[in-house]
C-alpha cells in the first residue's frame, strides 16, 4: 500500500482506515481498490467528477454500502458488515447526507436527541439538553422545537450536523451536504462546517466545493472512475496537479 | 373533475361548495328515522334486541383489530426480510390469507383448525395435566371468529404496512442505521412511526371494513347485532324494520368511526412526510 504523505508529515493517529475498497454495481466497478487514511483532527476532501465514486466510496467507510472487497478498519480494528465492530463505528462516526434525512415526524431538537437516547441510553433530560446546546453550536437554538418541513434546507443541514455531532464522533463523513442547497444556503453549512474543522473535528467530505476543499483540508483525494488518480496536499493536488486529467477538471 | 389548474374537485369554489351537504342529508334523513322510531314501540322493541348484540360486535371489532395489525406487522417485516425463508413464508400467508373468501376462512379455521389445533394441544400434553380434557367444543365460536378475522385482515395489513415502509425514503433508514441504530432500534424509532403515519387512511378503511366483516360471525351462531336481527326478524316476519334499522345502526357505526380517523388525520397530516 502506498504510504500516505501526509502521515510523515503529521504523525497523528489513524481513525478509519480503508484498504483496497472494491464495490460493484452489477457490471460497474464504482470503487476500484481504493486504500486511504483519515487522521485525527484532519479534514479530507474528497474531489472528483460526477459518478467517479466518491460518495459510494465514502458509504463504504460505515457500510452503507457493504464492501465487494477490501477492509476498513476504524481506530485499528477490522469491521465486517455483520458485526459487533460495525455498531461501534457506526455510533462513533456521524454522517451528514446530501438530501439532510432529518426525521420529519419528530420535532428538531428530538432529531438530534434520537440517537444518544436510543443507542448511547443517556436519559430523556441530559439528551434533550445535550441536542439543545448542540442546535445552538449550529445556531439554531431557536428552531430546537420546530418540526424539520419549518426549517430552510441550510437550516435542515445544520441540525442534521447537530444531530451527527450528538453522537459524539471521532469523525463525521459529509456525502456533498451542500449540493442540493442554493448558494445563499451554502455559504451558512460550510461556515458551521469550518468551524468544526478549526476545533479539531475528524473529517471526511466529498463535495464540489473546491474553495472549501483548497481553504480546509489537510487532505485531498481526487477520484476518477472509481479510482484514486491523485492524492495529496490542497497545494497540490488543486493547486498544481501532476495527472493531466486532475488539471483539466480544476482549469475550468 | 380535474380542473384547469389541475387540482381534484376544482371550479366549484366557495364555502357552500365545501359544506358536507351528504352527511347534513344523512343527519336530516336519520333524525325523521329516529324520531319515528322514538315515537313507535315496535322500532323501540327491534332496537332493544339488535342493541343487544352490540357488545358482541364493537368487543370482536376491538379485539381482532389490534391483533390483526400485530400480525400484518409482523408479516410485513417476513415480506421485506432479506431472508429468503422468511420472505417466502410470508408471501405463502398473504397469497393464500387474500386469496380465499372471509366466509370460508371463518368455516375453515372454526371447523377443521381449531380442531386439529385442540388435537395437537392434547397430543403435546401427553395425556395429563391441563390440556388434556380440552375438547374443540370448549374454544368459543366467537373466538373462532376472532382468529378467522384477524387470518384474514393480517393479509391486508401486511400488505399495507409494508406499501408504507417501502414508501419511505431509503435515506430515512441509512441516517438511522448511521446513528448506530441497531435495525430494530431504527424500525421502531423512525420508520414504523412514519409508516403508521402514512397509512392511516388505509388503517381507517380497514377498520371500518372489518367492523362490516364482524356481521360474519352470525352464520355461526354468534349473537351479535346482524344475529340479533336476524333472530328477531324470523321470529316475528317484521323484516322491513328489523333490517332497516341494522342497517342504520351499521352505518351509525361506521361514519362515527370515519370522523374519528379524519379527525386522526388531521392531526397527523402537516407532518407526515
Amino acid at each position: 500500500m502506498p504510504l500516505d504523505p501526509m502521515s510523515e508529515q503529521n504523525p497523528s493517529a489513524v481513525v478509519l482506515e480503508a484498504r483496497g475498497i472494491v464495490k460493484r454495481f452489477g457490471s460497474v466497478t464504482a470503487v476500484d481498490g481504493i486504500s486511504l487514511e483519515i487522521h485525527a483532527g484532519q479534514v479530507t476532501a474528497i474531489l472528483g467528477p460526477s459518478g467517479s465514486g466518491k460518495s459510494t466510496l465514502l458509504r463504504c467507510l460505515n457500510f452503507l454500502e457493504v464492501p465487494d472487497s477490501g477492509e476498513v478498519l476504524f481506530e485499528g480494528v477490522p469491521v465486517r458488515a455483520k458485526d459487533r465492530a460495525l455498531d461501534g463505528l457506526r455510533s462513533r462516526v456521524g454522517m451528514v447526507f446530501q438530501q439532510f434525512n432529518l426525521f420529519p415526524h419528530l420535532l428538531v431538537w428530538e432529531n438530534v436527541a434520537l440517537g444518544p437516547r436510543v443507542a448511547r441510553k443517556l436519559s430523556r433530560d441530559a439528551a434533550s439538553s445535550l441536542a439543545r446546546d448542540l442546535l445552538a453550536r449550529v445556531g439554531l437554538a431557536d428552531k430546537a422545537d420546530a418540526h424539520p418541513s419549518q426549517l430552510s434546507g441550510g437550516q435542515q443541514q445544520r441540525a442534521a450536523i447537530a444531530r451527527a455531532l450528538a453522537m459524539e464522533p471521532a469523525a463525521l463523513l459529509f456525502d456533498e451536504p451542500t449540493s442540493a442547497l442554493d448558494p445563499e444556503l451554502t455559504g451558512e453549512v460550510l461556515a458551521v462546517m469550518r468551524s468544526l474543522a478549526s476545533d479539531g473535528m475528524t473529517m471526511a467530505v466529498v463535495t464540489h466545493e473546491v474553495a472549501f476543499a483548497r481553504a480546509v483540508s489537510h487532505q485531498v483525494i481526487f477520484m476518477d472512475a472509481g479510482q484514486v488518480i491523485e492524492r495529496g496536499p490542497p497545494a497540490q493536488v488543486i493547486d498544481a496537479p501532476r495527472n493531466e486529467r486532475v488539471a483539466r477538471f480544476f482549469a475550468r | 373533475m380535474i380542473g384547469p389548474d389541475g387540482k381534484l374537485n376544482a371550479g366549484n369554489v366557495g364555502r357552500l361548495s365545501k359544506a358536507p351537504w351528504w352527511l347534513l342529508a344523512l343527519a336530516l334523513g336519520g333524525t325523521v328515522f329516529a324520531w319515528r322510531a322514538a315515537t313507535s314501540q315496535l322500532y323501540a322493541d327491534i332496537f332493544g334486541h339488535i342493541l343487544s348484540g352490540l357488545g358482541v360486535t364493537l368487543a370482536v371489532t376491538a379485539i381482532a383489530f389490534p391483533v390483526a395489525i400485530a400480525l400484518g406487522l409482523a408479516t410485513a417485516l417476513g415480506l421485506v426480510s432479506p431472508s429468503p425463508i422468511r420472505r417466502n413464508i410470508a408471501t405463502l400467508y398473504v397469497q393464500i390469507a387474500r386469496g380465499v373468501p372471509i366466509l370460508v376462512q371463518i368455516f375453515i379455521v372454526a371447523f377443521v383448525l381449531v380442531p386439529l389445533g385442540v388435537d395437537a394441544l392434547r397430543w403435546i400434553s401427553g395425556g395429563s395435566g391441563p390440556l388434556a380434557d380440552l375438547r374443540a367444543s370448549d374454544v368459543p365460536m366467537a373466538a373462532r371468529v376472532v382468529a378467522a378475522l384477524v387470518c384474514a385482515y393480517g393479509a391486508f395489513e401486511a400488505e399495507t404496512i409494508r406499501g408504507g415502509l417501502t414508501s419511505l425514503a431509503r435515506g430515512q433508514a441509512e441516517a438511522a442505521r448511521a446513528l448506530g441504530l441497531s435495525q430494530r432500534q431504527a424500525l421502531w424509532h423512525v420508520l414504523l412511526p412514519q409508516t403508521f403515519r402514512r397509512i392511516l387512511p388505509t388503517l381507517g378503511n380497514d377498520l371500518i371494513s372489518l367492523l362490516k366483516d364482524s356481521s360474519l360471525v352470525s352464520v355461526l351462531g354468534v349473537r351479535d347485532i346482524t344475529q340479533e336481527a336476524r333472530l328477531y326478524a324470523s321470529a316475528t316476519f317484521r323484516y322491513t324494520e328489523t333490517l332497516t334499522l341494522l342497517a342504520l345502526l351499521y352505518l351509525a357505526l361506521t361514519l362515527l368511526l370515519a370522523l374519528g380517523v379524519k379527525a386522526l388525520e388531521h392531526r397527523y397530516r402537516r407532518y407526515a412526510s
